[in-house]
């Protein structure tokens, strides 16, 4: 009797400790809904509606138009920046190009970077900066857009403050995000880009995202 | 004897004044390098990295001895009135826009100006304040 107790206590622990070893996975942000659904069999479902990135349809650093379809099954990561910025913006693509270094050869990971500039970013200076940062492959897009379009986006998309200030030191303010999103559109984390340790967590984040089925 | 002891007693003197001397500047020195490396942090880690590596070719680093020694009193106004380039650094032409920091004060500029010029694989020693009110003077 003693022994079969032991068994059963020996074998719950390997239970526990398969399940603690199973996929950690991430988050979803954003507003959610229910929906109610009728399935095959004509019985009524109920199922989530996740916040997803809407289509979009901008500029690249090539003058290349863009969309959506670009990140098609493909783990992104997206940020808000502008070329003259001198305060957050070099840390922030300084640690992010850790992260494109790391995962450049990976056919489904994307990197997207929005400028807030819209007077002086166009696409051949967007080329250029790109240039001297060190980027020269498909894998990170710099993309240029009217005002109204990025800053709705960021706002209530990609939920990352942006705005033009003129009492700021170089015009515009905005966050440091780096927001990761999945292969079905959707927020799956937000890293502030000015911290090491944040940037860290995103590649680890970035790891668990990808092994996900 | 009494001589002895008098000329004993006279160079000690000197002695202890010359050394007192020499850990004051060192102390203004490594006054000059900790509030230089606070002023490094805040204004110019964010572009020139942690240890001065630069970043990409949107900003040169800072380990280019020469270049610093031949431009020492040029620095002053770069970093107040910001630079445009093309520098040549390493080897490497830098044609970027530095921005201004109009805000920094002479005490500040000397400061961190130190800080850079003896980190990084720098030693150039001393820089003081007089020094920069002189240099920007002389900005073109």
């Amino acid at each position: 009797m003693k022994k079969s107790i032991i068994y059963a206590v020996f074998g719950c622990l390997i239970a526990f400790g398969t399940a603690c070893t199973q996929n950690k996975k991430l988050p979803i942000y954003g507003d959610r809904e229910a929906k109610i659904i009728k399935g095959a069999d004509g019985v009524d479902r109920i199922d989530t509606i996740y916040k997803t990135i809407p289509d979009f349809k901008f500029l690249n650093q090539d003058s290349i138009e863009i969309t959506q379809d670009t990140f098609k099954n493909k783990v992104y990561v997206a940020d808000f920046f502008f070329t003259s910025c001198s305060t957050i913006c070099p840390i922030m693509h300084r640690n992010l190009k850790t992260v494109y270094e790391q995962f450049k050869d990976r056919p489904d990971v994307m990197f997207l970077s929005h400028t807030i500039d819209f007077k002086y970013d166009k696409p051949s200076v967007l080329k250029n900066y790109a240039k001297k940062l060190g980027v020269d492959t498909k894998k990170w897009e710099f993309v240029y857009g009217e005002k109204e379009k990025v800053y709705h986006l960021a706002e209530h998309d990609y939920l990352v403050a942006v705005g033009e200030d003129s009492t700021a030191k170089d015009g515009y303010i905005h966050q440091g995000w780096l927001v990761l999103i999945d292969k079905q559109r959707r927020i799956r984390g937000a890293y502030d880009g000015t911290k090491t340790e944040e940037v860290e967590k995103l590649k680890k984040d970035m790891v668990i995202l990808l092994a996900e089925k | 004897m009494k001589k002895i002891i008098v000329y004993t007693i006279f160079f000690l003197a000197i002695a202890i004044v010359i050394y007192a001397c020499q850990s004051a500047s060192e102390i203004e020195m490594s006054k000059y390098l900790s509030n230089g490396k606070d002023i490094y942090k805040a204004k110019c880690q964010n572009c020139h990295g942690e240890n001065g590596e630069g970043l990409g070719e949107l900003a040169p680093p800072l380990t280019d001895t020469v270049f610093l020694k031949n431009n020492k009193n040029k620095l002053a106004c770069f970093i107040k009135n910001g630079a445009d380039g093309p520098l040549l650094i390493n080897g490497k032409t830098y044609e970027g826009k530095m921005p201004s920091f109009p805000d920094l004060h002479d005490i500040d500029i000397a400061q961190v100006t130190v800080y850079i010029t003896n980190s990084f694989g720098n030693n150039q020693g001393m820089y003081t304040y007089e020094q920069v009110a002189n240099d920007i003077k002389n900005c073109k």
